[in-house]
């Protein structure tokens, strides 16, 4: 008979959990350093460089605000053209008050919560695919209803009644609101991840029903993620609006192709990460840049692109890099080092 | 008299819905999978049947069978090459892939075909209708889609509860993993389904085409929202209820009609929500509440 004893017990030091590194330090000083670059370069270069760089600060919003529903919250939407849209007639409504077109963004955004937050309850009774086309819908409900408004020019668009007269200033200020949309989305979306609520969201997106029995509040998550991402369409589509002074139709403001874009640059850059879709919206920006001239099979590129990559890099672009080397400059999990 | 007239031509309208939901209903309820392309696989359908027309001189009842037979291929590819590798990914895959293929189907009819209308004529038959009297009356070929919905409805039914094949698809979505036990290739039943959807969708894509005269492009973009509408009113998973589903859609589309030109997306669209707001589970159908 042996005498079994209990195996001595391992050292005692605790493993030690963390969130980022020296690598996160790096990213997070070089990500202030390019957003101090990037407020610098109206003083540095030629208006119609910023005039270009607009375009990317509204995309990487955009792709923010998608990947922020459906790759935290598990909420593919087809129908943020919707906030889109209501962001851009909202400034008309706001402009023609009086209220100057940059303090209206702000205004715009918050008014467009005020609006999501109803028709939250009317998206969330379905999911999955069915949630994507109700909010599909639920998008073109508003156009229709926009676009019987003679004042915010009927099916003809309209401009914007009050801008900035002086033409470089006006560009400068626009570059500016897209740049302050672009990091409030970006870093927006990195805050909301590391609180609680953040954890609560992964965890819904990995499984509602386990998330729910563990005591997360699902819909109330799902809910505030539904209203800070049509707040953030909005304040885009203000953008979109202010640049090209006005709308030039609603079934531009309105369309699908906003979602379609959000989705491919989500997916190409890496869904389910903060930094993916600032990629991916870099990527769509270049490839839009030298390739949109080659007409519709462009788009048909795009769609393709989408289907190889939701197949064979499922991770996306910057997902499958920080996968391999555990980089992130926006870390939201936690490591244990044992 | 006139209310009455819109509700029957409603109702009319109502079967080419449901001819679409069928296929989408079918793909969703054994795989699970959201077909966000649905709409445009209907206008390909439809641009088949019109260029076998066109360019090749098929009679024009017999470029039905041409587009369900090239679309239900297309099925089996899609499923074989892209939809199955998807699904073992997690649920978004499916539903990209789907969206990149309704991005990529109409740019590149635009680009073969333009922008503008591909017509497919029925002729005689397109405008001969049924005089009911009181100023009422039904065209043939509107009372052709309608039986044609009702017959792929009932022979989908009949497939799906009478047939060996049928119950193994049953079987399929109820429980793959058992299935696969069973010694099915769950695989095969996938392509089966796929099969059957694109087919059903092309020709209700080609009756649609011929009952408007032609097709353009882009109307997948709206065709795509008819059909998941109808199978939402309808409830999901129930096959006479879809066709109740394209009825009352088509009827909120035509009454709109008949109050105001500019009404009809947004009646359609309106009640579409009414229903969600107050039946979230459909008409005749099981819930979909989240």
């Amino acid at each position: 008979m042996t005498v079994q004893t209990a195996p001595a017990p391992e050292a005692t030091a605790l493993p030690a959990v963390h969130r980022g590194g020296r690598a996160t330090a790096l990213g997070l000083t070089g990500t202030a350093v390019v957003l101090l670059a990037m407020a610098a370069l109206p003083y540095l270069v030629a208006s119609d460089v910023t005039a270009q760089l607009v375009k990317l600060c509204y995309l990487v919003a955009l792709a923010s605000m998608w990947n922020l529903l459906t790759g935290y919250a598990g909420m593919m939407s087809m129908g943020q053209q919707a906030f889109i849209g209501l962001g851009a007639y909202l400034l008309f409504v706001v402009n023609d008050h009086g209220l100057n077109v940059y303090m209206g963004t702000l205004v715009v955004s918050a008014l467009v919560a005020l609006v999501a937050w109803p028709m939250s309850y009317l998206a969330f009774r379905l999911r999955g695919g069915y949630f994507a086309v109700g909010t599909w819908v639920i998008a073109e409900v508003v156009r229709l209803i926009v676009v019987r408004f003679d004042s915010l020019g009927a099916a003809s668009g309209r401009s914007l009644s009050d801008v900035t007269a002086d033409p470089v200033l006006r560009r400068a200020y626009t570059y500016w609101l897209a740049l302050v949309v672009m990091a409030a989305a970006v870093l927006g979306t990195y805050a909301v991840l590391r609180s609680r609520l953040g954890l609560a969201l992964q965890a819904i997106r990995d499984d509602d029903t386990a998330a729910g029995s563990l005591g997360v509040n699902v819909t109330r998550g799902k809910r505030i993620i539904y209203v800070t991402a049509a707040a953030g369409c909005a304040a885009a589509g203000a953008v979109i609006c202010v640049n090209s002074l006005g709308v030039a139709s609603p079934n531009q403001i309105f369309g699908v192709q906003y979602s379609a874009l959000m989705v491919f640059m989500v997916v190409i850059g890496g869904i389910g990460t903060v930094e993916g879709p600032v990629v991916g919206a870099v990527a769509y920006f270049l490839l839009d840049k030298y390739f949109a001239q080659s007409g519709v099979w462009y788009l048909v590129v795009v769609g393709a692109a989408a289907i190889v990559v939701s197949l064979y890099l499922p991770r996306g672009l910057w997902g499958t890099l920080a996968h391999r080397t555990g980089f992130a400059v926006f870390p939201v999990r936690h490591t244990v080092r044992l | 008299m006139t209310w009455v007239n819109a509700i029957v031509q409603g109702m009319l309208l109502g079967g080419i819905f449901a001819m679409a939901a069928a296929g989408l209903s079918l793909i969703f309820g054994v795989m699970r999978i959201a077909n966000l392309a649905h709409g445009d696989l209907m206008i390909l359908g439809g641009y088949v049947a019109s260029v076998a027309a066109a360019h090749y001189g098929v009679p024009v009842p017999l470029t039905v069978l041409v587009s369900m037979t090239a679309v239900g291929a297309l099925g089996y590819l899609v499923q074989r090459s892209m939809l199955d590798r998807a699904m073992g990914l997690g649920e978004l895959a499916p539903m990209l892939v789907t969206f990149g293929i309704s991005l990529i189907i109409p740019n590149v009819l635009v680009q073969v075909f333009s922008n503008d209308a591909q017509p497919l004529s029925t002729g005689s038959l397109g405008t001969a209708s049924i005089d009911l009297g009181g100023g009422l009356a039904v065209g043939w070929f509107p009372l052709i889609t309608v039986a044609a919905a009702v017959a792929v409805l009932t022979a989908l039914h009949l497939f799906l509860h009478r047939t060996q094949p049928g119950r193994i698809v049953r079987a399929t979505a109820d429980d793959r993993t058992t299935v696969r036990l069973m010694g099915v290739d769950n695989r095969r039943v996938y392509a089966l389904t796929s099969v059957i959807a694109f087919a059903t969708v092309a020709l209700a894509g080609s009756l649609y085409t011929m009952r408007q005269g032609g097709v353009t492009p882009y109307e997948g973009q709206l065709t795509v929202l008819f059909a998941f509408e109808t199978v939402i009113i309808g409830g999901l998973g129930s096959l006479w209820g879809t066709l109740a589903g394209g009825m009352v859609l088509g009827i909120a589309q035509s009454v709109g009609a008949q109050i105001s030109p500019d009404l009809p997306l947004l009646a359609g669209h309106l009640v579409f929500l009414l229903i969600l707001v107050f039946r979230p589970q459909g008409l005749f159908g099981r819930s979909v509440l989240a």
